[in-house]
């Protein structure tokens, strides 16, 4: 990195020299002999503590060079939330540095957009043609017209240079493409988010019920781990899924329940627990607000009732009703994480949120904890300038609880489109593939043939990237080092990402990136340091630890706090009423349902099925299917379809076929699981295979992929959100 | 002697691979091999399922047929627990041992010889557990003395229902599968 590493390092040892200076010729060799991060060094092996990056958990890790060359990555003992065991993506980690499709250095387009010709150029002719285009849409437009989408703490300082252009459009699919409407349902309810990690005290329930929500398959670390000791101390799990998930097979109940009708369940389960008494009235009475109304409204929702929608036997509804009030407080429904299904999501995260509140279990052990997080001052930067426009994600606060930090990916697409309420002309992307994480790829390309600036900020060429105007290749995260990293859990804690190795080309840290292009933009007052370890360090410093600790160890604890009731926590709910809102005015002031109601959902025409889709346990989004030890556990997805159906139709598991939805587009071929693990009206499929962009060459069409199958969402009209999950496919056999 | 084995709990495991991926980067395992892997055995009709998930991998038998039909001694059961290995200078891949193994645990390594599963004999002997166990995030992966009575593995097995895989072949495994 600079002059002062290198002499550092040779103050060290010979032996440490001669093991650190093999250089051989494959990519994922060391460059150079200099040692970085912080590190210790025995028999040839270095092992560096760092933050994992293969998905938003962020756990701790420890990086191994063996003889100059990335060995391994484990867990880091010190990490609460990997307990020192990662994931097996985490685990295959290196393979994002020896991802063969790696971008290798700055391009710009130089014909169509999307026709893959490129230009190799400088850094600096890079950011010079991305500042120059950003000066000149700030001129003719306004700072406002420019959009950054982001995902990850990777996106931290380019945050910070696009906030100090002057644009307030921040955005991550994460909110209206996953995670958004369960935040807004539960603040409706309780007054407060879920947030990332997941508040659910998994390891000390006695009962847990997971609607869709398939952990073990979706591999969120500390869930997966509390999980396994959950199942251990014998809690039972319901789990409430069209598809017989790895859970399910864990599970006391398996409600095998009709896509779409989770909240005829939900209602159900509520009756149940009202009308046999089964609720915590104490907890009702101290804290309940409008909890009689709600009464009177659910009365009607009976198990024979939901039979009918949900095709879930009356006599399993109850039972589980009966066991999720045996336990209470230590017992719950996941809210879940994923939950843009069908446009009505934030109700029914709502619904979730108050059978648990029927439980009486918020802050609860075994429930839902209060999580902590360790305070950090920020850099002392300048402030930011004034916006003068309000947002154009979401004009006139159409849907009032849109996410103001993360906004509406969807909703400024649909302003760069229509050029209302004002023109969008550039966007910036940083680790996250738009294509695929947006519903509707015609509308995604609608509004990037109106944009004047589309820069792409990657580790691979993705889809959005095949379409940028220019291409900033990144050093992947064991090459560099990023902003701080502290989640709010069950004990609070700081970590931090360092390199374990060099970037094997001329790619560049998001640092760099930001703090270059923010200079060249006229705006390099707001980094007032010089590299990013004088950042890390002061704010370390800070926040009353040692930055050379911190190094050598990769985490910091902080001081544990109260987490539960049960630890002297106080009940507290910051709704409008203080309580839990069973009757929500805030709701009923914008014209929604006070207490949610069922809406049945439409259903699959004859010969068609609903397309579901998910996670498998070695992938993230689209984002890792190149990886090579990855894609070696999991090459392509398989499209899960039921057996009697596959017989009928004349496919055998292991059959290839393509998948054509109700608007005629049809998927690349993909491969069949014929099985008995899924009901007869949908198929599933893991999501962020077949990878459409040519310039993937070890993923291109690899499998089927569902982004492209998804032209239909249904906006949910309380929170902007996008409901995926309402389309239709038929099976082709022909011309696979 | 120690007799080293696998007490794995399929109550516990999820399937997610992680034993695959360790074993890949701890024994830099080439590509497109494994020598451990993920089986989900499903029985029943939908929706009243049973499943088994398994972590598989050389059964480290005790009535070892790849080690009797070597022609050259390359596969051996070695001092350190009882664990089968493969002298790679000895071995001709002439693949006599993937043919006797009934679990299909071998396979030809690009270099010639024959490779599997050595419960990681680099970490073990060091008193470390193998890549596999220390990594699996479901912790449903146990390590140990089956001799010692006194061993989580040995109290294990006799605290729960457990079965071996493919007995009748008569080879004595000792990998063993809580239900």
């Amino acid at each position: 990195m600079n002059a002062y590493s290198r002499r550092k390092f040779l103050k060290i040892s010979g032996a440490t020299f001669a093991a650190a200076s093999v250089i051989g010729t494959a990519s994922y060799v060391s460059k150079s002999t200099k040692l970085l991060g912080s590190e210790k060094c025995e028999n040839g092996i270095r092992k560096v503590p760092t933050i994992c990056n293969l998905c938003f958990w962020k756990c701790g890790a420890i990086a191994y060079v063996k003889d100059g060359k990335l060995w391994k990555i484990e867990g880091n003992p010190l990490d609460p939330l990997s307990n020192g065991r990662l994931c097996p993506r985490g685990t295959g980690g290196i393979g994002t540095n020896t991802d063969p499709n790696r971008l290798k250095t700055p391009l710009i387009r130089t014909k169509n957009r999307g026709e893959d010709a490129w230009r190799v150029v400088t850094w600096d002719e890079a950011l010079n043609y991305t500042a120059d285009k950003m000066l000149k849409i700030k001129q003719n437009y306004g700072p406002e017209s420019l959009a950054f989408f982001s995902h990850g703490i990777g996106g931290n300082f380019l945050k910070h240079t696009f906030k100090a252009y002057g644009t307030p459009h921040i955005f991550a699919p994460s909110f209206a493409q996953c995670r958004g409407p369960r935040e807004v349902g539960f603040e409706l309810t309780v007054g407060d988010v879920i947030g990332s990690p997941e508040r659910t005290d998994i390891k000390n329930t006695k009962c847990m019920a997971l609607i869709g929500s398939h952990l073990g398959e979706n591999m969120h670390n500390s869930q997966v781990q509390e999980l396994s000791q959950a199942v251990e101390n014998g809690a039972s799990i319901i789990v409430v899924d069209p598809r017989f998930s790895i859970v399910a097979g864990k599970a006391k109940y398996y409600l095998p329940i009709k896509p779409g009708t989770d909240m005829a369940l939900l209602l159900t389960w509520a009756n149940i627990l009202i009308k046999e008494k089964l609720y915590d009235k104490e907890f009702i009475d101290n804290f309940g607000f409008g909890f009689e109304q709600f009464a009177v409204e659910v009365s009607q929702y009976t198990p024979e009732w939901a039979y009918i929608e949900t095709g879930i036997e009356p006599e399993l509804i109850i039972e589980s009703a009966r066991e999720l009030a045996r336990y209470k407080p230590a017992s719950f429904i996941h809210p879940g994480r994923h939950v843009t299904w069908y446009g009505n999501d934030a109700q029914r995260s709502r619904a979730i949120a108050l059978v648990n509140s029927l439980l009486g279990n918020w802050n609860h052990k075994g429930a839902f904890f209060q999580p902590t997080k360790f305070p950090v001052p920020g850099y002392p930067y300048p402030p930011y300038p004034e916006t003068t426009r309000p947002r154009a994600d979401n004009p006139g606060k159409k849907y009032p609880w849109a996410g103001e930090e993360e906004g509406l990916t969807n909703g400024i697409r649909e302003a760069t489109i229509t050029g209302n309420p004002y023109p969008i002309k550039g966007w910036v992307t940083y680790a996250t593939n738009l294509m695929n994480a947006l519903p509707n790829q015609k509308e995604t390309l609608k509004a990037i043939n109106q944009l004047d600036l589309l820069v792409s900020i990657d580790i691979v060429p993705s889809e959005i990237a095949g379409y940028a105007d220019v291409v900033l290749p990144e050093s992947t995260y064991l090459e560099r080092y990023d902003d701080l990293h502290s989640s709010p859990f069950t004990t609070p804690f700081l970590g931090i990402r360092q390199p374990v190795i060099d970037s094997p080309d001329n790619q560049k840290p998001n640092w760099e990136i930001a703090k270059q292009l923010a200079g060249k933009l006229n705006l390099g007052h707001y980094f007032p340091w010089k590299n990013i370890e004088e950042y890390l360090k002061f704010r370390v410093e800070k926040a009353g630890l040692s930055y050379s600790e911190l190094k050598e160890k990769g985490i910091i604890l902080g001081a544990k706090k109260p987490v539960y009731i049960e630890e002297g926590l106080e009940q507290k709910f910051n709704t409008p009423s203080g309580k839990v809102e069973f009757y929500s005015a805030q709701l009923a002031e914008k014209g929604f349902d006070p207490i949610p109601k069922y809406v049945k959902p439409e259903q699959p025409p004859a010969g068609y099925f609903r397309l579901l889709f998910g996670r498998a346990p070695v992938h993230t989004f689209s984002m890792t299917q190149s990886n090579p030890i990855l894609q070696d556990m999991m090459g392509e997805n398989e499209v899960w379809l039921n057996i009697d159906i596959a017989k009928s139709i004349g496919i055998k598991n292991g059959d290839y076929v393509r998948l054509k939805n109700q608007d005629g587009v049809i998927s690349n071929k993909i491969k069949v699981k014929s099985t008995e693990r899924i009901r007869t009206d949908c198929v599933f499929l893991a999501h962020g295979f077949g990878h459409q962009a040519k310039a993937m060459k070890t993923t291109y069409l690899k499998g089927a992929s569902d982004s492209q199958l998804v032209t239909r969402y249904q906006t949910d009209p309380v929170m902007g959100g996008t409901g995926m999950n309402i389309n239709f496919v038929t099976i082709l056999t022909e011309g696979v | 002697m120690a007799r080293y084995g696998m007490v794995i709990d399929t109550k516990k495991c999820v399937g997610c691979m992680d034993c695959v991926v360790a074993c890949k980067t701890e024994n830099e395992v080439p590509d497109n091999l494994n020598r451990d892997w993920i089986t989900y055995e499903t029985k029943g009709k939908f929706p009243n399922l049973h499943q088994e998930i398994r972590s598989e991998r050389c059964n480290q038998c005790d009535n070892p047929p790849c080690v009797y039909c070597c022609p050259t001694g390359a596969s051996h059961i070695s001092d350190v627990g009882g664990i089968i290995l493969i002298t790679s200078e000895k071995c001709i891949g002439c693949k006599a041992c993937m043919a006797a193994c009934p679990y299909d645990a071998r396979f030809v390594h690009p270099d010639g010889y024959a490779s599997k599963c050595t419960f990681c004999i680099q970490r073990t002997e060091k008193g470390e557990m193998p890549a596999c166990v220390s990594v699996c995030p479901t912790y449903c992966m146990n390590f140990g003395d089956l001799e010692d009575m006194n061993s989580d593995v040995s109290e294990l097995l006799q605290k729960r229902e457990n079965h071996a895989l493919k007995t009748e072949a008569g080879t004595k495994p000792q990998i063993y599968y809580l239900t």
